[in-house]
């Protein structure tokens, strides 16, 4: 493949109240794999739209080479062979066709002609050799929906690669990866830079960029701060400043909270289908008790059976001395647990409904009367308290849950369960996909509930936020328990070790 | 990020999108209170009172059921069985009357009690089967068609009718019964008392509040401690309820039961509450949505009749009428 170089210059993109992006630059030479980091609505993903067709109102110039391109279509962007694997790889993957077709997809829609039938022998052929090349082993007759993510991104990597592919955009590839699968990313990443390809790289995972990639562009606020090679002589935190434009304290001091009783007691749960083996745990109030454990080992089937959303054939729990049974998720919130879940576009908040309605929406009981009938001018005041409580950036509470980030959208999960005095608060991969400054909030607002004297669940595969939150650690590894240790006498390499199943 | 701001002023596209059904309903007043000009009197023969009237209790019916689909449609459900249900209803409480004799209000009882057979198979193969609404709701319409006929023995059911074995019918529909579910302004009053109900249950208490969760996403509702089973449940029993209150009305209206009499009625509910949805730009099924949808069908049908279009090209017209109030609310829609 050739050497291809890539400008866009002085980019700017409106939309009705902001300016999304204000004179940026950004150039990418084929064969390099280019960092693009800046906190949530810098303009990122804004500008990586416009690269790959999905806004077309901007001004400013884009060139290849030196010539100058018009990308008004997704489609103009493929024929330029810019591809684009977004976050969210469950908006593109099609879950119903097999692994084949959905690498073929882009052959399939875009090169079949005046073709009517499909070549299935071919097609899956053409699709085995390309998740060969990727060395990937994903068996080509699977439908899709029986993927795992990380399976799921393989198979959109690979079908950008099918075609004539120069530019390859990665949105966020490893939020959702464990270790392992990460560097299995990393792996084919590099392959194709080889190749020539240019990457750009999307992470709000600031140290793995350091591993693998070799130019860094910077944004915040819709504009460019700094683009530059990408290696040791700038420091993380330097680059956490730059991202924010202001100081950053970079080791989260933990504040100390009294730990109290044991709040909740789980004895030998285990989860009917064994998806979570044998679980002993005990929260203290005002306790925050990590969950580690890498992606796949059943942390998030742990809080989800301890919520009684997964449910389990033996053990049992015990409240604050009481026993308790949850059965659905709907007694566990009577009992008094709150689960801030992973996925939280899914599962978390109900993107079309405004702010106020998804706070108060596990709490309606405070606001009815014997009728049933809601106080709507109560309901709405505690939102607006909520909202300032947390900081939740909104123009007001009518404002659709779909229209904020992604940070606030969390503040608006955890803002429900605040609202309705949960005594346990299970957060599962809490600081998924938002950025540092809206982490910062997010630990201090697990801390603050602790110190309350609410008890936590904190389950994440980042072992650094475990050391610099939790009080206490269960490490998983295969749906088990398999060592408690204390946070401050344990460090990431420990917890690394055990949560790939040593002993 | 892709964040965007909603436009504090309101474009074209967004006043069309929120009001097209309105306008809709405007423009078809005007074309028929004109096309309809009586050049004798220099009044329109469309805008009288009195026709207003036969267009508010021509849509009665339809509104009511079209309510009952309207609570499934909230827990993004889709009640294909209303129409069979209605005709279920018209069908047993006319037997109940005319057959057994017996009075209003134990006739009225039986029936609802016979109709909430419908919630109970729907709701079972929706909830615990787990079988997508519409396909479940369109099995369970067939069984209850079938049901419906088997019971009148496939004929209709009539005051005075020779049963099987040769005996004459022993009772008569109650005039009271006639009167109050059947003729104006009764009727017209029982659609608006039924359509405040449901907006007030929807808009003003926790299950509207919990139905509108379920159906906007089940996994956050269910997450959020909401009994999401629970109110898909009670969505499809006042599905049903209201199924069967229209197939009452429909009784007392005609006083008889002709076979699916009934499932006439469920195309146009389910037409009136999808254009429910678009109604003030709401984007999701609600009671006067539902209401304003019935009353463009309802205008639409009474000003081509006064227009003089003939019965068999009516439904073109119909058709077009509606895709066209559709197409101002979603084509405008933003992404």
């Amino acid at each position: 493949m050739n050497e291809m170089k890539l400008e866009m210059k002085d980019i700017a993109i409106e939309f009705p109240g902001v300016k999304a992006l204000d004179g940026v630059d950004f150039t990418l030479t084929s064969g390099t794999i280019h960092a693009l980091v800046g906190a949530n609505g810098a303009g990122k993903s804004t500008l990586m739209k416009v690269l790959s067709g999905a806004y077309t109102h901007y001004t400013g110039q884009i060139l290849i080479d030196g010539e100058q391109i018009q990308i008004c279509s997704p489609k103009d962007s493929k024929r330029l062979g810019i591809e684009i694997v977004y976050q969210e790889v469950d908006t593109a993957i099609i879950p119903y066709l097999s692994v084949a077709e959905n690498v073929m997809f882009n052959d399939l829609v875009n090169n079949m002609d005046h073709k009517q039938l499909v070549y299935w022998s071919k097609m899956k052929e053409q699709a085995k050799a390309v998740l060969k090349k990727l060395n990937v082993n994903i068996d080509v007759n699977t439908v899709a929906s029986d993927l795992t993510l990380a399976q799921k991104q393989m198979v959109l990597i690979a079908r950008c690669v099918v075609g004539q592919c120069r530019v390859l955009i990665l949105d966020e590839p490893t939020a959702p990866l464990s270790n392992t699968e990460t560097q299995e990313l990393f792996r084919v990443t590099n392959e194709l830079a080889k190749e020539g390809v240019g990457i750009i790289f999307i992470s709000h995972r600031l140290n793995e960029l350091y591993e693998i990639c070799n130019m860094i562009t910077i944004m915040r606020d819709g504009k460019l701060v700094q683009s530059m090679p990408l290696n040791e002589s700038l420091s993380q935190t330097e680059l956490v400043e730059l991202m924010l434009g202001r100081k950053y304290e970079e080791v989260y001091v933990k504040r100390v909270c009294k730990i109290g009783e044991p709040l909740l007691e789980v004895i030998n749960l285990t989860q009917k289908e064994k998806k979570v083996k044998d679980i002993n745990l005990v929260v203290h109030k005002g306790e925050i008790v990590g969950i580690a454990g890498l992606v796949g080992a059943g942390k998030t089937e742990l809080c989800k059976t301890i919520f009684g959303d997964l449910p389990y054939n033996s053990g049992s729990m015990k409240l604050e001395g009481k026993d308790i049974k949850c059965k659905t998720p709907s007694h566990a919130v009577k009992a008094g647990f709150a689960l801030v879940p992973e996925e939280r576009r899914k599962e978390g908040v109900f993107v079309a409904d405004p702010v106020y309605s998804n706070i108060t929406v596990s709490s309606m009981a405070k606001y009815i009367n014997r009728f049933s009938v809601i106080n709507k001018a109560k309901e709405r005041a505690d939102a607006c308290q909520m909202i300032q409580e947390l900081g939740i950036k909104t123009p007001n509470e009518n404002q659709t849950v779909a229209y904020l980030s992604g940070g606030n959208q969390q503040k608006v999960v955890v803002g429900k369960w605040l609202n309705s005095d949960a005594k346990i608060y299970i957060y599962d991969e809490p600081t998924k996909g938002i950025d540092v400054g809206a982490k910062q909030d997010m630990y201090e607002l697990v801390e603050r509930l602790a110190a309350e004297g609410k008890g936590a669940i904190y389950a994440t595969c980042e072992f650094g936020e475990i050391l610099s939150i939790c009080d206490r650690v269960y490490v998983m590894y295969d749906g088990e328990i398999v060592k408690e240790l204390n946070v401050k006498e344990t460090s990431e390499k420990e917890l690394l070790y055990y949560s790939t199943g040593g002993k | 990020m892709g964040k965007s701001i909603k436009g504090q002023r309101m474009s074209v596209a967004d006043f069309v999108n929120k009001w097209g059904t309105i306008l809709t309903v405007c423009l078809l007043l005007l074309i028929f209170t004109f096309g309809n000009w009586d050049a004798e009197t220099g009044s329109s023969m469309f805008l009288t009172s009195n026709n207003i009237i036969t267009i508010l209790r021509s849509i009665s019916i339809t509104t009511i059921i079209a309510i009952g689909l309207t609570f499934s449609l909230t827990v993004n459900g889709m009640d294909m069985s209303i129409g069979a249900c209605a005709n279920f209803a018209n069908t047993f409480i006319m037997t109940m009357f005319v057959w057994y004799n017996f009075s209003i209000g134990l006739a009225m009882f039986l029936t609802l009690l016979a109709c909430m057979a419908v919630a109970v198979i729907n709701t079972f193969l929706i909830v615990k089967l787990k079988i997508p609404d519409m396909i479940a709701a369109l099995s369970v319409m067939f069984i209850f068609q079938g049901v419906a006929l088997t019971y009148s023995r496939g004929g209709a059911i009539t005051e005075r009718m020779t049963r099987v074995d040769g005996s004459q019918a022993p009772g008569l529909v109650p005039d009271i019964f006639r009167t109050i579910f059947g003729s104006q302004p009764w009727l017209i009053i029982l659609m608006l008392a039924v359509v405040l109900f449901a907006h007030f249950v929807l808009n003003y208490t926790k299950h509207g509040r919990y139905m509108y969760a379920v159906g906007g996403n089940p996994e956050a509702a269910k997450l959020s401690g909401i009994s999401v089973a629970k109110y898909k449940v009670s969505a499809y029993f006042l599905s049903s309820v209201f199924a069967a209150l229209g197939g009452m009305c429909i009784a007392a209206r005609v006083g008889t039961a002709q076979v699916a009499a009934g499932d006439a009625y469920l195309m146009p509910s389910v037409a009136a509450a999808y254009i429910g949805f678009s109604v003030f730009g709401a984007g999701k099924a609600n009671a006067f949505g539902t209401l304003i949808g019935a009353i463009l069908i309802g205008l639409l049908e009474n000003g081509l009749i006064m227009m003089a279009v003939p019965y068999y090209a009516m439904n073109i017209i119909k058709g077009a009428v509606l895709a066209i109030a559709l197409a101002l609310t979603y084509a405008t829609k933003k992404k």
